[in-house]
């Protein structure tokens, strides 16, 4: 059993895991490497932007992708671990949706990469499904009183990501124009998207 | 984590590497290679973070993530706490004789779906609009039916892919695909009638479920 006596520095105790994994031949390092890189530079929240913006302009794609997110997600190319199957929740006027996972980190790594650290404090996992209109105006977001919320906990296989509003005075802007306004936070659904 | 209170204001939204520093990317990647060097899926990985002595565990995201590996590598007899104990020590100068590696006993986990995504053969227990009560269960090993919703009535949203069955998995004792449910509930039910309204979905296996009738 692993306490918390062992008093190892967490840099070392990762050397340590590695080389003795390295060692037995059961991992590789350029493969390890590899998973480092491909998350530190290919998979993030740049991906589900382009999935947002994507269905902001083409209303047939925003139709499948409500009806069958991980389809729509991987016609883009976006799909892998922990993005075996995505719902996708769209915020409108009346609706206000917001994910978390409260028993861990779960969170669609395809289109939004690994969880910041808000996700994962216990802070947000404690009390975004008990008082989650406190959270969001602690996060700065001020829903009206008229705004359901509905809050999905990650609790099974599935993984959601929140399209969000397009913001008002954008009609003239560009697919890639749109991507570039929308935020991982707003795709968790803790913010909105600004306007330009 | 759900509902517990005492945890203080939610972090800043601030944009961050995912990685702070280069052996958070080592712990992430340690990780996902344990889980197949130990022959497990992903819920025994979350059992054994539920295992993390509770000051670790509080301590730092990616250290909690390398000690869960470490008892999940233990769990199938890849190698034991000690063995690392040991080699950190060397690695930090100390002279100290390494242990045996301890005697496999991997739970050889088919892997038969994307990711753990599988077939059940029987149709499903509930329709979407059912009332639904969640067991008064209490799971000695590791469970995907969170307290705060545990005893609670709600209602069959969605029809959710069937999936291996954490509770049996995490413990090696086989896959045991189940149905899943999206299950909503007020927030009145979970909380008393002083809740801020809201609605809660949450993803349960069928065998977490009851009908009400």
């Amino acid at each position: 059993m692993t306490t918390a006596a062992d008093h190892i520095d967490p840099a070392v105790r990762a050397e340590a895991l590695a080389s003795l994994l390295i060692e037995r031949g059961l991992v590789d390092e350029a493969v390890m490497d590899n998973f480092i890189k491909t998350y530190e530079q290919s998979v993030g929240p740049m991906n589900g932007a382009k999935v947002v913006a994507r269905a902001w302009t083409d209303p047939e794609y925003r139709g499948r992708l409500l009806a069958d997110g991980t389809a729509a997600i991987a016609e883009l190319g976006f799909k892998g671990p922990q993005g075996e199957h995505i719902v996708v929740l769209e915020n409108t006027p009346d609706t206000h949706h917001v994910v978390v996972c409260t028993l861990c980190s779960c969170y669609p790594w395809p289109v939004l990469g690994l969880p910041p650290s808000w996700y994962k404090d216990p802070s947000y996992r404690s009390r975004i499904v008990r008082e989650p209109r406190a959270v969001l105006a602690e996060f700065g977001l001020e829903l009206g009183e008229d705004v359901a919320i509905r809050v999905f906990d990650s609790s099974s296989e599935v993984r959601y990501m929140v399209l969000p509003q397009r913001p008002a005075g954008t009609e003239g802007l560009s697919e890639e124009e749109l991507a570039a306004l929308v935020t991982r936070d707003a795709m968790v659904g803790v913010a909105e998207v600004a306007a330009p | 984590m759900g509902g517990r209170q005492g945890f203080g204001h939610v972090l800043p939204l601030t944009a961050a590497p995912p990685f702070a520093e280069p052996w958070e990317g080592k712990a992430f990647a340690l990780a996902l290679l344990s889980i197949r060097a130990a022959g497990v899926l992903a819920p025994a990985f979350r059992y054994a973070l539920e295992r993390v002595p509770p000051g670790d565990y509080l301590a730092s995201y990616y250290h909690r993530w390398l000690i869960a590996s470490q008892i999940m590598l233990a769990d199938s007899g890849v190698l034991s706490a000690e063995q690392v104990a040991a080699r950190a020590a060397r690695m930090t100068g100390a002279d100290q004789a390494e242990p045996e590696a301890p005697e496999l006993h991997k739970p050889q986990m088919p892997s038969g779906g994307p990711g753990n995504l599988r077939t059940v053969d029987t149709p499903p227990a509930f329709a979407v609009g059912d009332r639904v009560r969640t067991a008064d269960l209490h799971a000695r090993g590791h469970t995907r039916l969170p307290g705060y919703v545990r005893r609670r009535t709600g209602t069959v949203t969605a029809i959710r892919p069937a999936a291996i069955f954490p509770d049996s998995a995490a413990l090696f004792e086989g896959e045991n695909p189940q149905h899943c449910y999206a299950v909503e509930f007020d927030s009145r039910e979970l909380w008393g009638a002083g809740a801020e309204p809201f609605r809660l979905s949450i993803d349960l296996y069928e065998p977490y479920l009851e009908r009400v009738t």
